[in-house]
Formats: structure tokens, sequence, C-alpha cells
């Protein structure tokens, strides 16, 4: 595009200073966050912005260990980790084969069944459901949690998968029907080592989910201790007023928790970028 | 799908099933876990809630059938309509807000200057954070004595900032402010729709004559206006939604002032047992969705443009 003078007078003078300044707003959030952690009980209630806070308290990152199970939660989140990703990453694929790819007359039908469901509100589910699992004695346990994950309940991801397997070359799959191989074998030696961005986005994304998620680890693990994840104990550190002088260890376990989560992104940010752009492209 | 690619080299020792029946069956093979998971945790939990709308249950007690009662008695419970007033309150500010912010910040970014690739990331990252965090952080960064918000206000014009969580005026302004935070995933979407306008489009508007609010509005928003929309169906159905976020920061305080529809919901439902009256609540909340989405669709045509590369 060619750009006038004023344009760009305006955008070097104005709205790159603006996008520059705002970004700092954004991020401030964050290093307050992380400079919060390294406080004192007595700093932390001081008046004053200082970045770098005076003492820098780096044993908060240790006595907090000490203080609170996070190990224990960190290994609870990870069953949640785990199996989003598995059920993700390969039940999502197998559904999203059949979408893209077997020729079958209810096929476009169940297809708007899938999208449908992306439309519902979790609360419709969540009230039946509960009753369902403490029918079954198993309130309190991993396994309402677990098991929809495992079986791939997530129409989103499907749905992505779907939209890339519907871009790989059919030729591809046709040779390897020659040669013999069965649709699961196809699946395996064809479809998966020629999706690794998709997957790697569902991968991703399952991750963030089981990590991020707040609502149902709280209606089925509330009551045990022992079984909560991240979340419910970051949330748990908080007194009823949120209490100023225990600020900091609650910031720590912020922190704590989302480290990860950047990590995450730092590798996988071109792919998180592509799926959620895909998602608004193709939707 | 020719008819050869059913007769594979291991055909012979097969049982013969016709192309049709192994399609189906292999359709079927594939798609078994996704259908087991929609029957037990989509299919049926919504017809079970549909059901349950209508009972008094308190999950010791068989259901009771109760008719309409449910829907009456939240006809007359003041804080029924209070949790919605507020649900739609935020909606109606919050999704303009976010939705112009996020266009608006996507043309920045859309911007070829240094470092951009970075500027991006820091808008992006506060929407990949855990919501449980995202709340507690602005606990501290709201908090009336010792919060860095009303630090800066006293600092920079000598205003006494508001208890911001902890008063009625003030706290929805907070919970909008925090939410604003993480517009980053549309963003994204809108920055990758704007990148796929054709540059030939604004030149020709330009050679017409067309300053930078023509182009704005006869190329970039006709073009953009699928997304433009997608972006708005999402925003809507996350805001009437919203849940983690307000139970982390405020718990629907204070005096009912921050109380979302869904911690309505959840506390009948899993704080007082009265799982039939949660169950209409969230059916009422699923029509209105159903409704506001429909509306938004129907009116689309009107403004909707789908042609060109998006």
């Amino acid at each position: 595009m060619v750009e006038g003078l004023y344009a760009r007078i305006a955008k070097w003078t104005f709205v790159y200073p603006l996008l520059l300044v705002s970004s700092v707003v954004m991020l401030f959030p964050l290093a307050w966050t992380f400079s919060t952690s390294l406080k004192t009980a007595a700093t932390v209630t001081l008046r004053e912005v200082k970045l770098i806070p005076d003492p820098v308290q780096w044993s908060n990152y240790i006595t907090i260990f000490e203080e609170s199970p996070l190990i224990l939660y960190t290994q609870n989140t990870m069953y949640m980790v785990v199996t989003s990703v598995i059920g993700g990453v390969v039940i999502c694929a197998l559904a999203g084969y059949a979408f893209a790819r077997i020729a079958f007359p209810a096929r476009e039908v169940l297809f708007y069944v899938l999208l449908s469901t992306m439309m519902l509100p979790h609360v419709v589910q969540i009230i039946p459901l509960f009753v369902i699992f403490d029918r079954m004695g198993l309130v309190g346990t991993f396994w309402p949690l677990i098991i929809p994950r495992l079986l791939g309940h997530n129409a989103f991801y499907i749905f992505l998968m779907r939209q890339f397997f519907r871009g790989i070359p059919l030729e591809l799959s046709d040779a390897a029907r020659m040669d013999g191989c069965t649709e699961l074998g196809i699946w395996a030696r064809i479809i998966i080592p020629n999706s690794k961005p998709v997957l790697a986005a569902v991968g991703i994304f399952s991750i963030q989910f089981a990590w991020n998620d707040f609502l149902s680890p709280l209606i089925y693990l509330g009551p045990k201790k022992e079984l909560w994840t991240l979340a419910l104990g970051l949330n748990a550190q908080k007194g009823f007023e949120g209490e100023i002088t225990s600020l900091h260890k609650m910031m720590v376990i912020s922190v704590y928790m989302i480290i990860p989560m950047l990590l995450v992104f730092a590798f996988g940010q071109k792919y998180m970028i592509e799926g959620v752009t895909f998602s608004g492209m193709k939707g | 799908m020719s008819g050869m690619a059913a007769v594979g080299a291991g055909g012979a020792e097969r049982p013969r099933l016709s192309l049709r029946w192994r399609e189906a069956i292999n359709f079927y093979l594939f798609l078994a876990p996704w259908i087991l998971g929609f029957l037990a945790f989509t299919a049926i939990p919504i017809v079970a809630s549909l059901f349950l709308g209508f009972t008094k249950y308190n999950a010791i007690s068989p259901p009771d059938f109760v008719g309409l009662k449910n829907f009456r008695f939240l006809y007359n419970d003041q804080v029924f309509w209070k949790s919605l007033r507020v649900t739609l309150t935020y909606t109606v500010v919050f999704v303009p807000l976010q939705l112009v912010s996020s266009l608006l910040l996507a043309m920045l970014l859309n911007l070829r200057v240094p470092s951009m690739r970075t500027i991006r990331t820091i808008y992006y990252l506060p929407s990949i954070l855990p919501t449980v965090v995202t709340g507690l952080v602005w606990i501290w960064l709201f908090n009336a004595d010792f919060g860095l918000i009303n630090f800066f206000l006293y600092k920079a014009f000598e205003i006494r900032g508001p208890n911001w969580l902890g008063s009625e005026r003030w706290v929805m302004s907070a919970v909008i402010i925090s939410g604003l935070w993480a517009l980053g995933g549309g963003v994204i979407i809108f920055l990758a729709a704007l990148q796929n306008v054709p540059g030939e489009f604004y030149e020709a508007a330009e050679l017409d004559g067309a300053n930078i609010l023509h182009r704005f509005w006869h190329v970039t928003v006709p073009m953009i206006s699928p997304v433009i929309l997608y972006n708005l169906m999402i925003a809507m159905i996350l805001s009437l939604q919203v849940f983690t976020r307000i139970y982390v920061l405020t718990q629907g305080g204070p005096n009912y002032a921050s109380y979302f529809y869904n911690l309505y919901v959840y506390d009948n439902a899993f704080s007082y047992l009265k799982l039939g009256l949660a169950s209409a609540q969230a059916w009422i909340l699923f029509v209105l969705i159903l409704l506001l989405t429909v509306l938004a669709l129907r009116t689309s045509g009107r403004w909707v443009h789908y042609s060109g590369g998006v």
C-alpha cells in the first residue's frame, strides 16, 4: 500500500509511540505479578511502585513448596493435561478423519450436530452430568474429569482436524489403499505424519485448557483437597478479603502457574496462532 | 473413491463386504469414541436437564415433577432478574467495547514498524493465562489501599480511587477492564483477516480519492465482515456465560452487583443442591443464547459480505 506523507508522519509520531506505550500497559500487570512475588510480607504493602523490590526475596519460591502442597497439585493437574492431550490428539484425529475422508450418507448430518454442540452453553450439560457421576459414586474422583477428555469430547478440536485433513491430497491415501492399506493404516501412515501443524495446535490447546480449567475441578473435586488441581489450590490461597500480607505468596503460585503456559506459548506460538485464526477464517 | 480401492491386496482373505458396508463400518469405528462421548456427555445430559427443569430435585430423593413451578419461581425471584440484568449489562457494554478495540488494535498491529512481532506477542499474552491467575492479579491491582491502579490515580491526578471490587458502583467497571485485558484471541483473528484483504483494493480506493476513513468503511469493514460476525458471536456467547473470572474476583458481590447469571446457576445447583431449579435456569440461558445467535445471523445478511478471499 502506498502511504501518504501525512499518514507516514502520523504513523511514526503518534501511532507507533501509542502502540509501544500501551504494550507496556498490557505487560505491566504481569511484570507487577512477578515483582510482587519477590517481596516480603512487609514490603508488599509499601505504597511505592518499584518493579525491583528491595530486598529481592527469591526464597519465596522455595518456602512456598513447604507451605503449600504445590507438587501434589501439579501432579493432579498433570492427570488432566495428559488425558486431555491423548483425547485431543488421538481420538479427535480419528473422528476428524471420519468426517473428512470416509464417505457415509449420515456424515453431513452428524457434522452439523457436531458443529451445533459448540454453541451449547456448558451449564445445560453440567447439572445432569454431575447427577450421573454422583449416582455412579464418582464425584470426588478424577473420573468425571478424565473420561470426557479421553473420549475426545471436544467439537472444536474435531472441527480443526477435519478442516486440515481435507487439505491433504487424496492421491496419497488412494495410493496407499492400492497397496492394501486399511483405513486405520492410511490414518496412521499418511494422514498423521502430514498433519503436524494441526496436531500441534490441538495438543497445545488441550494442554492449555486442562491446565487452566477451573469449573469442572471445582464441581467434582471441591471437597477433596488431596485431589485439587493447581487452579483450585491457587484460588484457595485467596482469603476472604484477599489477605494483603500473603499476597506475595499468591503471586508466587500465580507465576508458578504462568511459566509452563509461557513455555508452551514460546514453543508453539506459530501453531497456536494458526489454529486460532483458522477457526475464525473457516468458521 | 473408486471401486478399485476396495479390492486391496489382502482383499481375497477378508470377508467380502461391499464397499458401502466397509465404509459404514469404518466410519463408525473411527467415530465410536466421539459418538459415545456425544451421547453420554451431550445428548443425554441435555434431555435430562430439560426434564430436570420441570422437577424438584436435590440429588438425594428422586426427582419430583412440579410442572412450571421452577419457571414461575424464577419469574418472581428478584435475584434471578438481578443476575440476568448484571449479565446483560455486562454483555451490552463489554461486547461492542471488546469488538471495536480488538479491531482497532489489529489494525495497528498490522502496520509495518520495527519489533512488531514482539509487540503482537505482548498483546496476545494475557489471553493465554489461566483465568484464576488473571482474577487474582486483578484483585491485587484493584485493591483499594495498596493496589497499583489507585496508586497511579493518586500520583498522576491526585484522585482517591474507589474501592473497585468492594463498591456496587465500580465493580462492573472493574470486571469489564479485567476482561478487556484478555482480548488477544479476537485480535489475532482480526489481524489474519486484515492480512487477507488484497492490497489492490486499497490502491484502487486511493486512486478514487478515498481518504483513510472511507477506505476503512468501504474496503476494510466489508472485506472482513464475516470475521466481524464470527468474533461478535463468540464474544456474545462467552460473555453471557462468564463464570470463573467473576467467581475469583468478587464471588458476585458486593450486594449482588456482580452476581452473574452463571454464578446464580452454580449456587443453586452446587451450593444449595436445587438441581431442578438450576436446570430450569440453564435452559433459559440456552434459549436466550440461541435467540441472540439466530438474531445475529438473520440480521447479518445486511452487512456481511461473503465475497473475496475471506
